[in-house]
């Protein structure tokens, strides 16, 4: 089996460096079939990485622990779910997690081009396989999976308590798909340039994986959060931790290109900012794998080795040095086709975005990286604080957040500001209304939070009245009822409206974030049975320890040997009384398999894990965590008297002896205890935008598309070769969609009829010149009598 | 704006993009600044010891002395010694309130912001990380029950 992973990735290597050399000889010398040979050895990568990666599951699922990474994470008592996960709890597993998905992608990206952008996708083909042979060198000669140990050792070490949470199966692989989609852009991105070819062609192409990896990498970092939450025992969810940061960049940078290319996509402006946007994304996916893989920062997720710096340091190097070149060099053609109409445009208001996103990316990044930094320039390491991060970001957020209440209801290339006026009336009376009912409720101490919910109110009333407005526009043209209007509209718009959603679910999450960081109350304290503490606005008293033993390890549960706890009963303090919830906190004490620990101590030497009690309401979560004092002098003894005279398999005794002694006498615990408002709005925030990124990310109703294609089947025999008129008929699709954009926009009320007309005839001309290149020597009459043309046609003119 | 109708749009770019640079620079600058100032250096004990000064902040690592754990009411003591000096470098008591990760033991290796107070160091609340020996492994014998 080992042998069967290994030969993988020997040949995954080989077919990386043939499929390299095939792309490159390919477009260089203007032989497709090289290039074409070039895509297929990216399938065969993935082939191969699939079998390599099912060779490594099935050995963690049938404990072979002739693997070294098997004996090292994993052990029969591990339950089978989190065995399967285990995989990549390792550095090696980790690594060819990446190199696997990577390879998914990349081969789903070529197969949906093979038949536009040739030399793009050639280039492409090449700088993916290099991130692909890159992570496969790094296995095989750094870091090998498939290394094993003879004989097999008895029993694995198991895998780490803190990584026993369901959230385990998939956060780890979501976040690595969100950074190996980020190469994606990357890669085409580097084509276009050294194809020279930077108009909107290969935007079009990679809009879709770029949008998926925003997607995949704000789950994966929200998912990472509520594990924090609700696993670790510090009850908060973001600690500017460095790893959390590295995730956080590329997909600050992501938010800011999936805004932008719409305005290359549109208008053909921002082609230097687009393209080095994409590039940055990708090479900041990479630092963040750096990062977490090669354990340089300081963080309490210090996954890595050290082995793995100089590799991912040349990497980096070479993918910033490279794309500075290539930009550079190429920045003749990328000038702009266009310049900004008007400052009070949508474009305007994406560029003021982008501006922002990106200074809060360099905020972070200058944080994140702070101690390297410091080290570099004063030989002295030093970093800085949460407190450091907020004093930026915080303000940033508020800007961001208002931003993206204000650019929905101002049109592309030109808005008045009368129609503006008229927009912005009652987005802003949502936000005054929320002022004066917080106000007038009390809430006065904290200005930020308060600036912020009004700047969510806002973005509430702005995107409520786009839907009100949209639905009744549509309903005016299409004369249909109000609910299947708004269906409608969203179908028909899914980037526009799922965008939309995807703001209220960021507006709705800061919420969450703001009140559940300005208004936490938290109490830490020991207290014995009987004792109650006042947290927030409620009374909270420690009722009796629980203490649980599980003699062989449960597989339905966490599989911790001793298991000590409370149960505290939560009241309301004022009028004092009422029953609101009862929590049990408990800490887990794991097995270490250590036979130098004794008999009885390696039952519970492991490391201990804190087992979260909370009560998760609408208005408040009441979070509680215990320390139990498992050290007195009555328990240590029990557990050195039973070190001394029990054999290994009874030991167990001692435990259930140890834990009755506590639950006799139970010693003062340790509690935290935190009451944090409003926190469950982050994840109904996420799971809105979640929802509204998957309906932006949906293929739109593809019945205009057939119907083109099959107009265009007849000509192309003497119009452009397929390739071109591929990327002809996309470009012609986005422009349809641009006339009805801003027809709805013009219905919305949000350009002014002389505005709509000039608009709405630039961009016929401009659709008219596709349709010219398309089918050259007769332009094809434009059916009419379609819904799809009929929408064209203004007919409220 | 008026008067930048009468500049050639040429020179209007310009202008515009020099102080639109010249903006971002500045802000640049404050934030490095700042992070100069804010940032605590790390410091191992017997650095801590020879350096420390008064109400600055410092991030202390080293491994925490065996025997030294305790702790009173909310109050945890410990203290923390030189990552490799095997003894001989210097200890620094450490008395801490807030949350302790679930991996903190004596042995490990820590990290914790700490502050001088009269003699004593302040650990600052809830900042306490413990960094994990090696890629998840469990602890090397003999660190725990054996004292």
């Amino acid at each position: 089996m080992a042998g069967l992973g290994y030969a993988c990735l020997l040949l995954a290597l080989a077919v990386c460096v043939y499929g390299i050399g095939a792309s490159l000889y390919g477009v260089r010398r203007g032989r497709p079939e090289y290039s074409e040979s070039g895509r297929r050895a990216v399938y065969a990568l993935a082939g191969i990485l699939t079998v390599a990666f099912l060779v490594i599951e099935i050995a963690f699922l049938r404990n072979e622990f002739t693997f070294n990474t098997v004996a090292d994470t994993s052990s029969r008592t591990t339950p089978a779910f989190y065995r399967a996960a285990a995989v990549w709890s390792s550095q090696e597993g980790s690594l060819l997690l990446w190199a696997w998905i990577m390879s998914l992608w990349s081969s789903l990206a070529l197969f949906l081009t093979r038949r536009r952008l040739r030399e793009e996708a050639a280039y492409a083909t090449a700088i993916m396989l290099g991130f692909g042979g890159f992570f496969v060198a790094l296995m095989v000669f750094y870091a090998n999976p498939f290394a094993t140990t003879s004989p097999a050792p008895p029993e694995g070490v198991g895998l780490d308590p803190l990584l026993r949470f369901p959230t385990m199966m998939i956060h780890p692989p979501m976040l690595y798909a969100g950074y190996t989609l980020c190469t994606i852009p990357f890669a085409f991105g580097m084509g276009a340039l050294l194809a020279r070819r930077v108009d909107a062609d290969w935007i079009r192409v990679i809009r879709r994986f770029a949008f998926a990896a925003w997607l995949f990498l704000g789950t994966g970092i929200l998912l990472g959060a509520l594990w924090s939450y609700s696993e670790l025992g510090w009850g908060g969810y973001w600690g500017w931790d460095a790893v959390e940061n590295a995730a956080l960049l590329p997909w600050l940078t992501g938010t800011a290109f999936l805004h932008s290319l719409m305005i290359q996509e549109k208008r053909g402006m921002l082609k230097v900012w687009n393209v080095s946007l994409a590039l940055g994304t990708g090479t900041l996916a990479i630092m963040g794998t750096f990062l977490v893989r090669s354990g340089i920062l300081d963080s309490i997720h210090a996954f890595g080795g050290h082995t793995l710096g100089v590799p991912f340091v040349c990497l980096i190097a070479a993918m910033i040095g490279g794309s500075i070149y290539l930009v550079v060099s190429r920045r003749e053609l990328l000038r702009s086709e266009h310049r900004l109409d008007s400052l009070l445009s949508r474009e305007s208001i994406f560029l003021a975005n982008n501006i922002v996103l990106v200074g809060l990316c360099f905020v972070i990044l200058w944080g994140t990286y702070f101690p390297l930094i410091s080290e570099a320039l004063t030989g002295q390491e030093a970093s800085v604080g949460p407190p450091w991060f907020d004093r930026y970001t915080v303000p940033l957020a508020l800007i961001l957040v208002l931003l993206s209440g204000i650019g929905p209801v101002i049109a592309w290339r030109r808005a008045t500001l009368a129609n503006a006026r008229r927009n912005f009336m009652i987005p802003l009376a949502a936000a005054l209304l929320t002022l004066v009912a917080l106000l007038s409720a009390g809430v006065s101490q904290k200005p930020l939070a308060i600036a912020m919910f009004c700047c969510a109110a806002f973005v509430l009333g702005s995107i409520g009245q786009e839907f009100f407005r949209g639905a009744r526009a549509r309903r005016a043209m299409a004369g249909e009822p109000a609910p299947l209007a708004l269906l409608a509209l969203v179908r028909r718009n899914r980037r526009r409206y799922g965008g939309y959603i995807v703001h209220i679910g960021i507006a709705v999450l800061f919420v969450g974030v703001a009140a559940s960081s300005s208004f936490q109350h938290t109490s830490e304290l020991s207290l014995s049975p009987g004792q109650s503490t006042r947290v927030g606005a409620y009374t909270v008293r420690y009722v009796r320890p629980t203490a649980t033993i599980t003699p062989k390890y449960d597989a339905a549960h966490t599989g911790s040997t001793l298991s000590l706890g409370a149960v505290l009963d939560v009241t309301e303090a004022r009028p004092p009384g009422r029953h609101v919830a009862t929590l049990d906190p408990s800490e887990g004490f794991y097995s270490s398999g250590e036979a130098a620990q004794g008999s009885v101590g390696s039952l519970i030497g492991g490391q201990p894990v804190s087992h979260v009690g909370m009560d998760v309401g609408v208005t408040r979560n009441i979070w509680s965590a215990i320390q139990p004092d498992i050290e007195t002098p009555a328990l240590k003894r029990i557990v050195t008297v039973g070190d001394r005279t029990l054999p290994p398999e009874e030991g167990i005794i001692a435990i259930a002896y140890l834990a009755r002694a506590y639950l006799q006498h139970p010693p003062r615990a340790q509690f935290n205890l935190i009451v944090s408002p409003l926190v469950m709005w982050i994840w109904i925030g996420g799971l809105i935008a979640f929802g509204g990124g998957l309906i932006a990310l949906w293929p739109a109703p593809s019945m205009v598309r057939r119907r083109v294609s099959v107009l265009a089947r007849g000509h192309r025999a003497q119009a452009a070769p397929a390739g071109a008129s591929a990327a002809l008929e996309a470009a012609r699709e986005a422009k349809y969609q641009e006339i009805r954009d801003t027809e709805l926009d013009y219905r919305m009320g949000k350009l002014s009829r002389e505005d709509y007309e000039v608009v709405d005839a630039t961009l016929r001309a401009e659709a008219i010149t596709i349709l010219d290149r398309l089918q050259p020597p007769a332009r094809v009459e434009e059916p009419t009598g379609s819904p799809e043309e009929r929408e064209l046609t203004p007919t409220g003119a | 704006m008026k008067y930048c109708t009468a500049m050639n749009p040429a020179r209007k770019r310009t202008v515009r993009l020099t102080v639109a640079l010249s903006a971002a620079v500045v802000l640049a600058c404050a934030l490095i600044y700042t992070s100069f100032s804010a940032a605590s250096p790390a410091l191992t004990p017997s650095q801590l010891v020879r350096e420390a000064q008064p109400g600055r902040s410092y991030q202390l690592t080293g491994t925490v002395v065996k025997g030294s754990v305790h702790r009173q009411g909310a109050v945890l003591d410990f203290s923390i010694a030189d990552r490799a000096g095997g003894g001989a470098g210097a200890t620094v008591p450490v008395a801490y309130t807030g949350t302790v990760p679930d991996p903190f033991k004596e042995g490990r290796e820590v990290i914790v912001t700490v502050q001088k107070q009269n003699g004593t160091y302040i650990g600052e609340q809830n900042s306490l990380i413990t960094k994990c020996p090696s890629k998840y492994k469990v602890t090397p014998p003999s660190t725990k029950q054996s004292s």
